[in-house]
């Protein structure tokens, strides 16, 4: 049966069809999907972990427990797995065990734009990039193929544009794979200088082997044409760009494997055309290696090292025609920005209009950054506020410590923000963080985390209550306030910021679009009592906008927040909850 | 067949994932090879957003640039703007009138162009605007504007309605769906 599938729910169904026993994972545009697709699966048990290192050291322990396994994660994801990842590359696996990795070329939805594949390169871990979601369920299967034959976890690599795509997918019948037997074998298993000196060698004879099944796999694979004045080699989506603009014209070396690369397939077919064009999306990884073997190509000089290709950029550079088309119009434009009744909204405004120092973290509240708030100073990596706010404080003394704050989410807190707390405790630092407890994992299209009391199923879970914890950690100063209550959450703020010491503030109301939510009615703008002045207008909200100079409010997105009518000094702005 | 190329803008929010999803459904029903490519994450917060369907015999590129879409459907007008000069000269663009401020605009940085679809037929595109809040409020729910869209684009479009009430079965969870199937004809028999 063929179905109409996202390149996510294609790794998923790979998972599962492969025999695929557990699968962990952090939430992360644009990878989250493969693990809510794979939930679907009631054979694969799938969890969201607190953040990535624990996802694949979860993957890890299963297949050592003899099931296959596979952790997923975006880009900057791997970097907190990286430390499993280089050992994992040693020690091997017992059952096969998949790495799901989807890069953001041109930053949809991140903060940087960096190459898993050096990643492959430097764990010494075999990489497979499929093309489009039909290649990612096929490459997913293989993966686990691989990882048995070759004893090590293998990467598979997507993108932006493979993870969100849709094409037809054919689904077949799930293979069940009994559980390997587990041995106790300390020499695999227990990575101590002893252990690891002897596990090195094997890893580099295993990258000679894959290399030598990257020569004739059928993952790599040549399609000649006619026209042999041209030869491109290529991975990925750019194979579909590729196509869309020459179509069978140009012969291609299409690359499903990405680490190791071959050496005489490529040599192969550089003998076979007149012109060699490596053509892929951010680094030169197979320019790099395709130079290196003494032969001469066309690649970072004709194509860009930043941003996300598309068939245009391939058909300007090698000059085949483009399109057609009207200019291109100046029109304002239009960035994304917190939701009408967003919790965050309130507190933001709050840090804004008391003029504080905000280190800030990654989620949906990266979004107090933007006009009209621009309450946010720093956004680097997930629990980087907490941490840094603290370093912050260190160096600039009082004058910082009561007006400066960190702003996590309550995932991202759980993610990587604790370690930072405890440093905090531990080195007696001045510091006031707060964690916005929206109950969801916002920006990434609300999944459970493990502060609400849910599962990634639904089924209920300890929820771990962050006031009690932050307590334990020996935070005496929590206090709890809720962000629809501006002169509660400004009095508490400045309250904890002035104590000389370290304090916690929890800014809690769920996410207006969560469905459990429910919404008070929209409110609206008395004309007669309105003088125009704006105040409302300072929040950024996208339900209100000027018409004529005076605000009104969009009944179909207000949500009754009430936020913007704590701010009118003449009462003009009624309805929601207090009528 | 030539690949046809369909553009979805609008504001993040607007369900243009659920409108792409339909439109792909009921083209997979053809029997043709279908792609879609949707955005997800951070545009998704009110920001702009573009998903890409295409269709034909074979499809490589999931998305499309300038010059290469047959029609460009449209949540909100400014989006519509937006995203023209993708369009074929001889392309078609369904959009809703209605105007969605953005920030830039809320915040008085920049004004909203309220002739911006003039603009668009100055440039002898083709345009055709309907109030598509209105007509999804009359089938009973506002958040159907991207079905009345998708109603209105299938006017331009030779294939059963039928096939279309038979994706929206397929795409849309049963309590929706009368409300959908109602925005949908609304969107296709609305007459100004």
């Amino acid at each position: 049966m063929k179905k109409l599938m996202l390149g996510n729910e294609a790794v998923a169904r790979g998972l599962y069809e492969a025999g695929c026993k557990l699968v962990s994972a952090y939430p992360g545009t644009p990878s989250t999907e493969i693990t809510e697709e794979a939930v679907k699966y009631p054979e694969i048990y799938c969890e969201w972990a607190p953040n990535e290192k624990v996802a694949t050291e979860a993957a890890f322990g299963a297949s050592l427990a003899g099931g296959r396994s596979a952790c997923a994660m975006k880009h900057v994801g791997l970097n907190v797995a990286a430390d499993p990842l280089f050992t994992i590359s040693y020690t091997g696996v017992n059952a096969g065990m998949v790495i799901c990795v989807a890069d953001d070329p041109g930053m949809h939805s991140s903060q940087n734009e960096q190459d898993s594949r050096h990643y492959a390169i430097a764990s010494k871990i075999p990489m497979l990039e499929p093309a489009d979601a039909r290649e990612a369920k096929e490459f997913a299967k293989i993966a686990f193929d691989i990882s048995e034959e070759f004893d090590t976890a293998v990467l598979l690599r997507t993108c932006t544009r493979i993870a969100h795509s849709q094409c037809t997918v054919e689904m077949e019948e799930r293979e069940e794979h009994e559980l390997k037997e587990y041995v106790k074998n300390p020499q695999k298993y227990i990575m101590a200088p002893a252990n690891a000196i002897r596990k090195h060698p094997v890893v580099e004879e295993r990258t000679a082997k894959l290399t030598a099944y990257a020569e004739t796999s059928p993952l790599n694979r040549i399609e000649y044409a006619e026209d042999k004045s041209i030869g491109i080699i290529t991975s990925g989506t750019c194979y579909e760009y590729v196509k869309e603009v020459f179509g069978d014209a140009v012969s291609v070396l299409k690359l499903g494997m990405v680490n190791p690369l071959p050496v005489e397939l490529i040599k192969t077919f550089a003998k076979n055309v007149e012109r060699l064009v490596v053509i892929e999306e951010l680094d030169p990884v197979i320019e790099t290696h395709v130079k290196g073997l003494g032969l001469t190509c066309d690649g970072k000089n004709l194509f860009p090292i930043i941003g996300e290709f598309s068939q245009t950029t391939i058909a300007k550079a090698l000059g085949a025609p483009v399109q057609d088309h009207i200019p291109e119009l100046q029109l304002p434009g239009r960035p994304p920005v917190m939701c009408a009744g967003c919790p965050h909204r309130g507190l933001f405004y709050t840090l804004s209009k008391n003029k504080y120092t905000v280190i800030g973290d990654i989620g949906c509240y990266t979004l107090g950054s933007a006009q009209p708030l621009n309450a946010v100073d720093m956004v680097l990596c997930m629990g980087a506020s907490v941490s840094g706010v603290h370093g912050f404080n260190k160096v600039r003394g009082a004058e910082a410590e009561h007006k400066t704050v960190a702003v996590i989410g309550d995932s991202t807190f759980m993610h990587s923000g604790m370690t930072g707390l405890a440093n905090i405790a531990y080195n007696g630092s001045n510091s006031t963080v707060i964690i916005v407890d929206n109950s969801i994992t916002g920006m990434t299209g609300h999944q459970n985390n493990p502060t609400n009391g849910k599962r990634i199923n639904g089924d209920p879970a300890t929820a771990i209550d962050l006031v009690a914890l932050v307590k334990a950690m020996g935070i005496d100063h929590v206090q709890v306030v809720d962000p629809y209550d501006l002169k509660q959450t400004e009095a508490v703020i400045k309250e904890e910021v002035a104590y000389d010491g370290p304090s916690v503030v929890i800014s809690r109301r769920p996410c207006a679009l969560l469905k459990t939510v429910k919404h008070a009615p929209a409110l609206h703008v008395d004309s007669d009592k309105c003088r125009k002045c704006k105040m409302c207008m300072k929040i950024g909200c996208p339900a209100i906008s000027l018409r004529d100079g005076a605000p009104v409010i969009d009944a179909t997105q207000c949500t009754g927040c009430g936020v913007c009518s704590q701010l009118c000094n003449f009462g003009a702005i009624t309805g929601g909850n207090k009528e | 067949m030539k690949t046809v190329g369909f553009m979805i803008v609008g504001v993040g929010g607007q369900g243009s994932l659920l409108a792409s999803r339909l439109l792909g459904q009921v083209l997979l029903q053809t029997g043709k090879e279908v792609k879609v490519s949707e955005v997800h994450g951070m545009s998704q917060r009110g920001g702009s957003v573009v998903t890409y369907v295409k269709y034909g015999d074979a499809v490589y590129s999931p998305i499309i640039k300038e010059g290469e879409a047959d029609y460009i459907i449209s949540f909100e007008k400014l989006e519509a703007a937006r995203y023209a000069h993708c369009l074929k000269k001889d392309g078609q663009i369904v959009v809703n009138s209605r105007e969605i401020d953005p920030m830039p605009v809320i915040i008085g940085a920049a004004e909203y162009p309220h002739d911006v679809l003039d603009q668009l037929t100055e440039q002898s595109l083709k345009v055709d605007a309907i109030d598509a809040l209105s007509l999804a409020e009359e089938a009973g729910t506002s958040k159907a504007v991207n079905i009345v869209l998708m109603g209105r684009l299938s006017k331009y479009f030779d294939l059963d309605v039928e096939e279309w009430m038979k994706a929206i079965d397929t795409v849309v969870a049963e309590k929706f769906r009368e409300v959908n199937k109602k925005a949908f004809m609304l969107g296709r028999n609305y007459e100004e």
